[in-house]
C-alpha cells in the first residue's frame, strides 16, 4: 500500500535516515546548536532557581530556598508597609469626632481619599461605582436619606447595616406586606393616594377613598403627610424619589408583599477608620447634611 | 452470534434508560436517559433488520469511511464552536444579548463551556481522531485495526459531545474547567477513549513497516495521557444514580491541582502533542520535502512529553498552592520552552528548499501561519508561567488572548489544512473545489485571530494595571466595574475578529462541501501573490 518517495531535490550533504513512510522521510540533520544552548540555559537556571527559591518537596514541608522567598511573607510585608506610613492618619481617624473632621484638612483629605477606596472594593456592587444607586439600593448622591444623612447618621448605618441578622444594632424595621391586610381593590385605592400625594396622574375618586386607608395603615411609618419617618427608615412618599419605582404597578407590588432591603453590618468586616473613611466619603458625595 | 449479543446488550440498554429516563432527579439527567434510550432502540430496531442478511467479504484497503465521516463532524462542529464563541463575545461587550427568555439556558454561564468544548472537544477531538486514523493507516501501511471498533470510537464520541453539550445548557456540569460533563459522561467518555486506544495500537502493532512514524508517536502519547488525565481528574461520587449531580473527591487546593494538572495537559497532549501528531504527517505530505531533522524529533518528544506533565501549578500561582510547587511549575514552564519550539524549527526546516510553496500553495501557507502560531504561544505561555508575569496576567483578557492565539493560530489553521489536505483524495476528487476560497479563508482567518490575539493583550494589560493600581498612599484607584467598563472597545473588536474567523470557517465549508459532493469543475491554477 505505501507509495514510492517522493522525489526531491538532492541535497548530498545531508543524508536521509533510510526509512519511508507513505513517502515521507526525515533527514539525519543534528540538533540546532542554538536550540540546544538555550535548552542547557533553562535547565541551568531552572536548577539554579530552584535553589534560589522554595522548590523541592520533602517528607514534611519543603525546601525554603536560600532568599526566603514567599508569596505570603510578600504580601503581608506590602499590606504592613502601607499601614506602617498610614498609621499616624489612621489612628487619628478611628478616635476621629466626624462631626469635626472637616477642620482638619489632612485627616479629612486621607479620609476621603481612604473612604473612596473603601467604597470602591465593597460598596460600589450595590450602589454603583459612581453611587448612584440602583433599584433597590438607595443612590447616595442625593440629599434624600431613608435614615439620616448627618455624618453620624451615615456612619452608624455603615458600621451597623440595615435589617441584617448579624448585628443586633441593625437599622431595623419592616414594612407589613399589606396583600394579607388589605383587599386588592383597597390596595389600588392606597396606590392611587400615593400617586396623588407625589404628584401623579391618578383617579381622584379612588385617591379620596385611599386617604383614609392611608390614615389607618401607612400613615403610623410613613406619616400624615407621606413624608416619611427616618427613625423608621420610613421613605418619603411624596417626592420623585424612588427606591423601588413610583409608577402604578411598581407601587402596587410593594405595597402587596412590601419590601425588605438588606445591608451587611460592615462594621464586623471592616476597621473603625475604614467605616469612618467611608462614611466622610459617602457624606461629601453631595447630600450629606 | 454475535448480532444476537448485540440485539440483547442494545435491549437491556434501552430498557435501564428508559427506567432512568422514568426515576430521573433532574432534566438533564432525563434528557441524556431518553437520547440514551433513543439511540440504543434505534440501534436495535436496524440490527434486528439487518441480522440476517449475508455477510459480504470483510473489506480490505484502508478503512476511510469513518475519516470521511471524521471530516464533516470536525467541520461542523468547528462552525458551531465558531459560532457560539462569537456570540458570547458579544454576549460580553453588550450584556443584553443575555436575553430574559434565554435565561437558564442561552446566557453567557451556559454558552462558555458550551463554546469550549465545542471547540476543543469536538472539533479539536473529532479532527484529532480523524487524522490520528488516517495517519496511522498510511505510515503503517495497515487497514484500522479492530473492524468496526473505529466506527463506535467516531459515533460513540460525538454522542459524549452531544451529551455534554445538551448537559451544560440544561444545567449539568460538575463545574471544573474544561471536565465540566457529568459522571455519567465521563463513564461513557472512558469507554470510548480505551476503545481509540485499542484501535490505535492494534494498527500500529500489525503495521507493515519496520518503524512506527514519529507523528505516531505522538498521537501514542496524547491518547494514552489523556486516557488519564480524564480518569484521575473525573473521579466523583454521584449523589445518585438517577440524578447527574457527583461531588468530586478531592477538595480544597488538592482538588485545584488535580484540576490544573489536568487542564494544563489537556493543552499539553490534546492540544499539543495530538496536534504535532498532525503538523508531522500534513506538512512534509503537502511540502514533499523530508522531516528535517529526525533526532530533532526524537529529543523534542521525549523532553515534551517529559516536561509538560510538572508544568500544571503555574495556572495556580498566589493561591492556596504552597510555594514550592508553583516554582516547581513554573521552572518546568520554562525548561518546556525549547522542546516545544522543536516542533515549530521541524515543521518550518522542512519547508527548506520548497519555500516557494508559501506563495502558490495557501494551504502550505496556513500551515506555516499555524507553525507560526504554535512558536509564539509556546513563547508567550512559558513567559506567563513566571511568577512575578502572571501576577499581571492571571484571571485578565491576557489568558485568553493567549489561549485564543494557540487555539486559533495553531489548532484551527492546521486542522484547516488538514481538512483541505484529507477531503479530495478522501472523496477522490483531484482537487479542491477553490483554491482562491482557501485563501481567502487564510485571510479572514489570520486577520481574525490578529484582531482577537492583540485586543486581547491590550484589554489584558491595561486590567491587570487597573486592578493593581493604587495611590501614593496605597488606596485602590479603580472599582471592578471601572475596569470592565473600560474593556468595552477591546471586547467588540475581539467580537469581529471572531466575525472573520467564523466567516473563513463558512467558506470552508462551503469549499469542502463542493469539493466532496459538487459536480467537478476545473479550476485554474492560483497564480502566485507578488
Amino acid at each position: 500500500m505505501s507509495k514510492p518517495p517522493i522525489k526531491h531535490a538532492p541535497k548530498p550533504e545531508v543524508s536521509t535516515t533510510g526509512h519511508s513512510w507513505d513517502g515521507i522521510e526525515e533527514l539525519n540533520n543534528p540538533l540546532p546548536r542554538w536550540w540546544v544552548w538555550i535548552l542547557y540555559a533553562t535547565i541551568v537556571w531552572g536548577i539554579g532557581y530552584t535553589i534560589a527559591y522554595p522548590a523541592w518537596p520533602l517528607i514534611s514541608g519543603a525546601t525554603p530556598g536560600l532568599l526566603g522567598f514567599s508569596t505570603r511573607a510578600q504580601v503581608e510585608q506590602d499590606i504592613a508597609a502601607v499601614a506602617e506610613a498610614n498609621s499616624a492618619l489612621t489612628t487619628q481617624l478611628a478616635a476621629a469626632d466626624l462631626t469635626k473632621i472637616s477642620d482638619n484638612p489632612t485627616l479629612d483629605g486621607f479620609a476621603k481619599n481612604a473612604g473612596a477606596a473603601v467604597f470602591r472594593a465593597n460598596c460600589s456592587q450595590c450602589h454603583g461605582s459612581g453611587a448612584a444607586g440602583a433599584k433597590g439600593f438607595p443612590n447616595l448622591l442625593d440629599d434624600d436619606w431613608l435614615w439620616g444623612g448627618s455624618i453620624t447618621d451615615i456612619a452608624y448605618t455603615i458600621n451597623h447595616g440595615v435589617r441584617n441578622e448579624q448585628d443586633p444594632d441593625a437599622r431595623w424595621s419592616q414594612m407589613p406586606a399589606f396583600g394579607e391586610i388589605l383587599t386588592a381593590p383597597e390596595i389600588d385605592q392606597v396606590v392611587q393616594y400615593v400617586l396623588s400625594i407625589s404628584d401623579q396622574e391618578n383617579d381622584a375618586t379612588m385617591a379620596v377613598a385611599g386617604a383614609t386607608l392611608f390614615a389607618d395603615n401607612c400613615a403610623a411609618c410613613h406619616g400624615d403627610d407621606g413624608k416619611g419617618n427616618r427613625d423608621l427608615g420610613a421613605p418619603n412618599l411624596t417626592d420623585a424619589i424612588w427606591l423601588y419605582g413610583g409608577d402604578k404597578a411598581t407601587l402596587t407590588e410593594t405595597v402587596t408583599k412590601a419590601r425588605f432591603g438588606v445591608m451587611p453590618a460592615w462594621g464586623l468586616r471592616l476597621s473603625p477608620d475604614e467605616v469612618n473613611a467611608a462614611a466622610v466619603y459617602v457624606h461629601q458625595l453631595g447630600g450629606g447634611e | 452470534m454475535w448480532d444476537w449479543i448485540k440485539i440483547v446488550a442494545l435491549g437491556v440498554i434501552a430498557l435501564l434508560a428508559a427506567i432512568a429516563a422514568n426515576f430521573a432527579h433532574d432534566l438533564a439527567y432525563q434528557v441524556h436517559a431518553l437520547i440514551v434510550m433513543a439511540v440504543a432502540a434505534g440501534l436495535f430496531v436496524w440490527t434486528v433488520r439487518t441480522a440476517d442478511n449475508p455477510k459480504g467479504p470483510a473489506p480490505t484497503g484502508y478503512n476511510d469511511g469513518v475519516i470521511r465521516a471524521g471530516v464533516i463532524a470536525t467541520t461542523f462542529w468547528g462552525l458551531a464552536g465558531f459560532l457560539v464563541g462569537t456570540f458570547i463575545a458579544f454576549q460580553l461587550a453588550f450584556p443584553s444579548l443575555n436575553f430574559e427568555f434565554l435565561q437558564g439556558i442561552g446566557n453567557f454561564g451556559r454558552l462558555r463551556p458550551l463554546h469550549t468544548s465545542a471547540v476543543i472537544f469536538a472539533f479539536g477531538g473529532n479532527a484529532l481522531i480523524c487524522t490520528s486514523f488516517y495517519i496511522v493507516q498510511r505510515t503503517s501501511a495497515a487497514r484500522l485495526w479492530g473492524g468496526n471498533l473505529g466506527w463506535f470510537v467516531f459515533w460513540g464520541y460525538n454522542l459524549f459531545i452531544v451529551i455534554a453539550a445538551t448537559g451544560y445548557l440544561l444545567g449539568a456540569t460538575q463545574s471544573k474547567e474544561y471536565a465540566e460533563p457529568e459522571w455519567y459522561a465521563d463513564l461513557w467518555l472512558t469507554i470510548v477513549w480505551l476503545a481509540y486506544l485499542a484501535v490505535f495500537l492494534g494498527t500500529i502493532i500489525k503495521r507493515k513497516e519496520p518503524h512506527i512514524y514519529v507523528a505516531n508517536w505522538f498521537f501514542l502519547a496524547f491518547i494514552v495521557t489523556v486516557a488519564m488525565l480524564h480518569v484521575v481528574n473525573n473521579i466523583s461520587l454521584p449523589v445518585s444514580i438517577f440524578g447527574s449531580k457527583s461531588v468530586q473527591v478531592f477538595s480544597g487546593v488538592q482538588d485545584a491541582m488535580v484540576q490544573w494538572w489536568y487542564g494544563h495537559n489537556a493543552v499539553g497532549f490534546f492540544l499539543t502533542a495530538g496536534f504535532l501528531g498532525m503538523m508531522y504527517y500534513f506538512v512534509p505530505k503537502q511540502a514533499e520535502r523530508p522531516i528535517y531533522s529526525y533526532k530533532l524529533s526524537i529529543i523534542h518528544f521525549w523532553a515534551l512529553i517529559f516536561l509538560y506533565i510538572w508544568a500544571g501549578p503555574h495556572h495556580l500561582h498566589y493561591t492556596a498552592l504552597p510555594d514550592w510547587a508553583g516554582t516547581l511549575g513554573m521552572v518546568f514552564s520554562i525548561v518546556l520552552w525549547m522542546p516545544s519550539w522543536g516542533g515549530m524549527i521541524n515543521g518550518l526546516m522542512t519547508l527548506s528548499g520548497a519555500w516557494d510553496k508559501i506563495r502558490t500553495d495557501p494551504i502550505m501557507r496556513m500551515m506555516v501561519i499555524s507553525l507560526g502560531f504554535y512558536g509564539m504561544s509556546t513563547f508567550e505561555g512559558p513567559m506567563m508561567s513566571i511568577r512575578a508575569v502572571n501576577s499581571l496576567s492571571h484571571y485578565t483578557d491576557w489568558t485568553i488572548g493567549h489561549v485564543h492565539s494557540g487555539a486559533l493560530g495553531w489548532n484551527g489553521m492546521i486542522t484547516f489544512a488538514a481538512l483541505y489536505f484529507l477531503t479530495p483524495r478522501l472523496w477522490n476528487r483531484d482537487r479542491l473545489y477553490s483554491l482562491t476560497l482557501v485563501n481567502w479563508h487564510f485571510w479572514l482567518a489570520t486577520i481574525g485571530i490578529v484582531l482577537y490575539a492583540s485586543s486581547m493583550w491590550v484589554t489584558g494589560i491595561m486590567e491587570g494595571l487597573m486592578w493593581r493600581e493604587v495611590d501614593a498612599q496605597g488606596f485602590l484607584v479603580n472599582s471592578f466595574a471601572d475596569t470592565v467598563a473600560a474593556k468595552f472597545p477591546m471586547y467588540v473588536v475581539r467580537g469581529l475578529g471572531g466575525v472573520m474567523y467564523l466567516t473563513g470557517a463558512l467558506i470552508m465549508a462551503y469549499n469542502l462541501w463542493m469539493t466532496a459532493f459538487g459536480k467537478r469543475q476545473p479550476v485554474a491554477a492560483l497564480t502566485p501573490a507578488e
